[in-house]
C-alpha cells in the first residue's frame, strides 16, 4: 500500500521534472555559455531516480506479493517461484512500460554524460526531443496503465502469471529488446536535433555510430531470445513463424542495419544526409509502431496476450503526433541542410552500400505490405486474409541470390572509385566451388527444388569469399565477422529447413512403433507435484538406425494458477542436430499424441546469431578506443 | 513546389495509415464466413448415438420444414450452458433438433443427457470431428437453422443466448 | 582455362535444370499442407503448430483428402470454400491481393531507379 503510493507518486514527480527539462532546454538555447552545467545532470539524474525508484517498489510488491496492487494481482501468485515473481514485473504490460521507462530514463542520462564533446544546442534539443518522448510515456503510464492501482478489500490470492511466460528467456528477452527500441529512440531525437542545428557531418556520424551499434546489438539479442523461447516453447520445433509480432521485431533490426551501414558512408564520405535522417526516423517510427501493434492486440498472433483498445488509441496519437513533429521539422530545416552532394562514382564502395540499402528497403517493405495488409483489406473491404511464411519466403529468398553475392564482393571494393583492372579469378572459383557443392548436396538428399539450390550456391559462396578474407592483411574484423556469420545463418536456416524430419502418431504407454529413422518406445509416465504446478513427466526411448539409445522425457504441465496447460519439449541438443520430442494429451484418456523431430544445425542459427552480436560488440569496442 | 506536394502526399499517407489502424482497433477477432450463409449443405452420414446404425442428414432435414443443427458435447462447458435453451427448443414441435456429438465417447455422452434430458430428435456422432470440418464449423458449441431444402438460414457460433432464442422462435413460427 | 571453368558452370546446370523439369514431384504430406493452414480457434497458430480439436480434425481431413489422391490446390480449395480466403496462408492472387504482391516489387524499381539517378545522372 505505502509502496504503491510512493511508486506512483514518484512516477508524477519524474513527469514533472520532463517538463522543467524541456523549459530549461529551451532557455539555454539562446545563451552563449557553452558548457552545460551540473542542473541538467541533476535533473536527468533525479529522473532516473524517480523511475529506478518505482521500478523497485514494483519488484518489491511483486516478491512480497502484496495483492493490494492491482498489477500484482493480475498477474503474480504466491506461490511463483523468486525468479518468476521478479520476472513477472515486466512479464505483464503495466510492468514492462514502467521497465520501458526505466530505459528511456538511462538512454537520455547516459546520452548525455557521454556527448559532453558535442555542440551545446544540439545536445540540449536531443533532450528537448527525448523528454517529449518520455512526457508521452508517463502519461501513458499514468492515464491508461498505471502499475500502482490500488485494490480494496486486498484480494488473498493473485490470479497468476500466463504459465508460458514463465520461461528464463522470455524474462530476459523484453528488457533486451526495450533496450533496442529505446536505443532507436536517441537515435530519433539526435537526428531531428542535428538537423535542426546543420549538424548532419562525420563528426555526428562517429558519435551516433556508437548509439546505432548498441542499439543494433540489443535488438539483434533480443530478437534472438524472444525466437529461441519460441523454438522449445511454443513452437513446435519451428523457431520462426512470420508471425505478426515477430515481424513487428524484425522491421525496426532491418532499418537499423540499413542505418548501420550508410552511417558509415557519411562518416567516410559526408554524403547521403537526407537518407540517413529518414532511416534513423524510420527505425523509431517502427519500433512505436511495433509497440502499437502488440500492445493494442489488434494482431491475430501468438505473442498476444492482453489487448485493450484505449491503451491502442493512446500510443497510437502519439504516434501520429510524433511523426508528424519528426515531418514538420524535416520540412523547416532540411533545405538549408543539403547543399549539392558530391556524386558518387558507379564502381565504389557507397555504390554497393546504397544496393544494401536498396535490398534492405526491399525486404522491410515485404514485411510492412505482409503484416499490415490484412488489416488494412479488412478495415477497407471487409475480407479477411492470411498472410504467412509463404508469402515471406516466395518473395524475400529470390532477392537473397543478389543480395548476398554484392555481401561478398561489396566489402573488398574501394571508396570513391574502384579500379577494375582485372577479373579476379579467385573470385569465380569460389564461386563454382559453391555451385558444386550445394548442387552434390541437393542432389544427394533429393531436393527438388532448383531455386533453393542456388539460394544455397550463393551462402556458401558468401561463407568462402568472408573466410578467405580473414586470411588476408587488411580487413576490418567486425565487418568480415558479420558478413561470415549471415552466411552461416542463412546456411543453417536452409538446411534446418530442408533437412528436418518428423514423425508424429498417437500413442499410449507400452507402444513401440517403427519408422523412418528408427524405433520410439514409450516407456512411462510418471506424475509429480510441484509448487505452482502438477507435471505428467513422459518417458520415451529412441533408437536410431545406428542403434543409438537415446532418453527424452518430454513433460506436461497443468498449471493451478491460471490453470492452463503447456507442453514443455525434451531436446537432446548436439553439435549438428537437435532431437526434439513433444507430447500432448489427447481427449481419449490413454492415448497422447507424441512428435519426434530431428533438426538438424539448430545449434549453428543460435551461434551465427551470436556472432553477428559480437560483431557489432567488436565494433563498438573500437569505437570506444 | 515538388517538394511540397512530396511533403503533403506523406502528410495524408500517415493519416490514412494512422486512421486505418484506428479503425481496426475497434474489428473484432472472430470471424464467420459470409458466403455460408443462405448456402445449402450437403448431405452428411455417421452413426446414430443410440442405435449405432448409419443414418443421413438429408432424411431428416428434406422433411422438416426447419432443423436445428447443434454441435456439441458434454465435456464442453458452454454446451452445457446453452443445454436449458436447446430443451426449451424443443419443445416447440416445428422444428427438428439435430445434435451432432462432437469427440467423445457414446457412454459419457448418453450418461450426461440420461442426467439433464435429451433436447434431440436425432444425434449424429462425429468421433474425429471431421463431420463438423465438412459443415464449416469452428468448434463446439456451434449451430445453425437449415429450412427443408437445406438451406442455412442462420448460424450461431458458441452458447445460445436468450436473445437468439428468441430470434430463433421468431424464425419458425413465421 | 576460362572456357573449362565456363563449360563447368553450363554441365552443372543443365544438369540441375533437367532434374528439375523432369524430376519427381515432391510427396504430399500432412505436414505440408497444415502448415499452411491458420488454426481458426487459435491466436495466430498454423493447423500444424496447434494441437486443438479443430486442427486434429483438420489433420484429419488433409490426411483422408490425399488418401482420395487429392491435388495440394485442391485440398486448399477445400478448405477456403468452407472457411474463406482466411484459412490459407498463401494469399491467392486476384484482384484483392494484388496490391500486396505487388507493391514490394514495384517499390524496389522505383529504389533501383532512384539509384540510378543517385549514381549515374546527377
Amino acid at each position: 500500500m505505502l509502496f504503491s503510493n510512493v511508486g506512483h507518486y514518484s512516477l508524477i514527480f519524474g513527469l514533472i521534472i520532463s517538463v522543467i527539462l524541456i523549459l530549461h532546454s529551451i532557455k539555454r538555447l539562446n545563451d552563449n555559455n557553452i558548457i552545460l552545467g551540473k542542473k541538467i545532470f541533476y535533473l536527468l539524474f533525479s529522473q532516473f531516480f524517480t523511475v529506478v525508484l518505482s521500478l523497485i517498489f514494483l519488484i518489491y510488491s511483486f516478491v512480497i506479493s502484496d495483492f493490494s496492487n492491482q498489477t500484482v494481482y493480475n498477474n503474480s501468485h504466491s506461490t511463483k517461484p523468486l525468479f518468476y515473481k521478479i520476472s513477472g514485473t515486466w512479464g505483464n504490460h503495466e510492468g514492462s512500460l514502467l521497465l520501458w521507462m526505466f530505459v528511456l530514463t538511462l538512454f537520455i542520462f547516459i546520452f548525455f554524460i557521454k556527448s559532453k564533446n558535442q555542440p551545446k544546442n544540439y545536445r540540449l534539443l536531443t533532450i528537448t526531443f527525448q523528454q517529449i518522448i518520455i512526457i508521452g510515456f508517463f502519461l501513458f503510464l499514468l492515464l491508461t496503465s498505471n502499475p500502482f492501482n490500488y485494490l480494496y478489500p486486498v484480494p488473498k490470492e493473485g490470479l497468476g502469471l500466463n504459465p508460458i511466460l514463465q520461461d528464463p528467456a522470455l524474462a530476459i528477452h523484453p528488457p533486451f529488446l526495450y533496450l533496442g527500441y529505446v536505443g532507436s529512440s536517441i537515435i530519433f531525437s539526435s537526428s531531428l536535433a542535428a538537423l535542426i542545428q546543420n549538424n548532419v557531418n562525420k563528426e555526428w556520424a562517429v558519435h551516433i555510430k556508437k548509439w546505432i551499434l548498441s542499439t543494433w546489438i540489443f535488438l539483434t539479442l533480443g530478437i534472438m531470445l524472444g525466437s529461441i523461447w519460441a523454438y522449445y516453447e511454443l513452437g513446435w520445433g519451428g523457431f520462426w513463424f512470420w508471425d505478426p509480432v515477430e515481424n513487428v521485431s524484425l522491421m525496426p533490426w532491418i532499418c537499423l542495419t540499413a542505418l548501420l551501414h550508410t552511417i558509415v558512408v557519411l562518416e567516410k564520405k559526408s554524403i547521403l544526409k537526407t537518407w540517413i535522417l529518414i532511416l534513423s526516423i524510420s527505425t523509431f517510427t517502427l519500433s512505436m509502431s511495433g509497440t502499437f501493434l502488440v500492445r493494442s492486440g489488434i494482431l491475430n498472433s501468438v505473442h498476444t496476450f492482453a489487448n485493450d483498445p484505449g491503451r491502442g488509441v493512446f500510443i497510437l496519437v502519439f504516434l501520429l503526433a510524433l511523426v508528424l513533429l519528426a515531418i514538420v521539422i524535416f520540412f523547416l530545416y532540411q533545405d538549408k541542410n543539403i547543399k549539392v552532394e558530391k556524386k558518387i562514382f558507379w564502381m565504389s564502395k557507397e555504390t554497393v552500400i546504397l544496393i544494401n540499402n536498396w535490398f534492405m528497403m526491399y525486404f522491410l517493405s515485404v514485411i510492412l505490405v505482409g503484416t499490415l495488409y490484412p488489416l488494412f483489406l479488412e478495415v477497407l473491404t471487409n475480407n479477411k486474409i492470411s498472410v504467412g511464411p509463404p508469402f515471406y519466403h516466395k518473395l524475400i529468398l529470390p532477392f537473397l541470390v543478389p543480395f548476398m553475392f554484392l555481401m561478398a564482393i561489396g566489402p573488398n571494393l574501394k571508396w570513391t572509385k574502384h579500379n577494375f583492372n582485372k577479373i579476379n579469378y579467385q573470385q569465380i572459383l569460389l564461386l563454382i566451388v559453391a555451385l558444386i557443392i550445394s548442387f552434390l548436396i541437393a542432389n544427394l538428399n533429393g531436393v527438388n527444388l532448383l531455386f533453393v539450390t542456388v539460394v544455397i550456391a550463393f551462402g556458401f559462396y558468401l561463407f568462402f569469399v568472408t573466410l578467405k578474407d580473414f586470411f588476408e592483411k587488411k580487413y576490418n574484423i567486425s565487418q568480415k565477422l558479420a558478413h561470415f556469420a549471415f552466411s552461416f545463418f542463412i546456411l543453417s536456416v536452409l538446411f534446418n529447413g530442408i533437412f528436418s524430419t518428423e514423425f508424429s502418431a498417437n500413442m499410449k504407454i507400452g507402444d513401440k512403433i517403427h519408422f523412418d529413422e528408427g524405433i520410439i518406445k514409450f516407456k512411462k509416465i510418471e506424475t509429480y507435484n510441484n509448487k505452482n504446478y502438477k507435471s505428467l513427466v513422459g518417458s520415451f526411448e529412441i533408437q536410431d538406425k545406428k542403434n543409438n539409445l537415446i532418453n527424452l522425457n518430454p513433460e506436461i504441465r497443468i498449471y493451478n494458477q491460471p490453470s492452463i496447460l503447456t507442453s514443455e519439449a525434451d531436446i537432446k541438443t548436439s553439435f549438428f542436430y537437435d532431437k526434439f520430442l513433444v507430447f500432448n494429451i489427447l481427449k481419449d484418456d490413454n492415448f497422447f499424441n507424441v512428435r519426434y523431430q530431428i533438426k538438424p544445425f539448430m545449434l549453428w542459427i543460435w551461434i551465427s546469431i551470436l556472432l553477428l552480436a559480437t560483431s557489432g560488440l567488436v565494433s563498438f569496442i573500437k569505437k570506444i578506443k | 513546389m515538388k517538394k511540397n506536394i512530396t511533403y503533403i502526399l506523406i502528410f495524408f499517407l500517415s493519416f490514412f495509415i494512422i486512421f486505418i489502424l484506428y479503425k481496426s482497433l475497434n474489428k473484432e477477432n472472430v470471424y464467420i464466413p459470409e458466403k455460408v450463409l443462405n448456402e445449402k449443405i450437403s448431405n452428411f452420414s455417421s452413426k446414430d448415438l443410440f442405435t449405432e446404425n448409419i443414418i443421413n442428414s438429408e432424411d431428416f432435414i428434406l422433411k422438416n420444414k426447419y432443423s436445428l443443427i447443434n454441435i456439441w458435447a458434454s465435456w464442453c462447458l458452454p454446451c452445457r450452458a446453452e443445454h436449458e435453451i436447446l430443451m426449451e427448443i424443443s419443445k416447440d414441435d416445428s422444428i427438428f433438433l439435430i445434435g451432432i456429438n462432437y469427440k467423445e465417447r457414446s457412454v459419457n455422452a448418453k450418461s450426461f443427457l440420461h442426467k439433464v434430458g435429451d433436447p434431440f430428435d436425432i444425434i449424429f456422432t462425429d468421433k474425429d470431428g471431421t463431420l463438423s470440418i465438412n459443415l464449416g464449423a469452428f468448434g463446439v458449441p456451434e449451430t445453425y437453422i437449415v429450412n427443408s431444402d437445406q438451406e442455412i438460414i442462420k448460424r450461431y457460433i458458441g452458447t445460445l443466448s436468450k436473445k437468439q432464442f428468441q430470434e430463433i422462435k421468431k424464425i419458425i413460427n413465421k | 582455362m576460362k572456357i573449362i571453368k565456363f563449360l563447368l558452370i553450363v554441365v552443372f546446370f543443365s544438369i540441375t535444370l533437367q532434374n528439375y523439369l523432369f524430376g519427381k514431384e515432391n510427396k504430399l504430406t500432412v505436414e505440408k499442407i497444415s502448415k499452411n493452414l491458420r488454426c481458426l480457434i487459435c491466436q495466430g497458430q498454423s493447423v500444424y503448430d496447434s494441437q486443438s480439436d479443430f486442427a486434429n480434425s483438420v489433420k484429419i481431413i488433409i490426411k483422408k483428402k490425399i488418401e482420395q489422391g487429392k491435388s495440394e490446390n485442391e485440398i486448399y480449395e477445400f478448405f477456403t470454400n468452407k472457411y474463406g480466403e482466411w484459412i490459407v496462408y498463401d494469399p491467392k492472387l486476384n484482384i484483392q491481393t494484388v496490391i500486396l504482391w505487388i507493391f514490394p516489387l514495384i517499390l524496389f524499381i522505383f529504389g533501383g531507379l532512384l539509384i540510378i539517378r543517385k549514381v549515374f545522372i546527377n
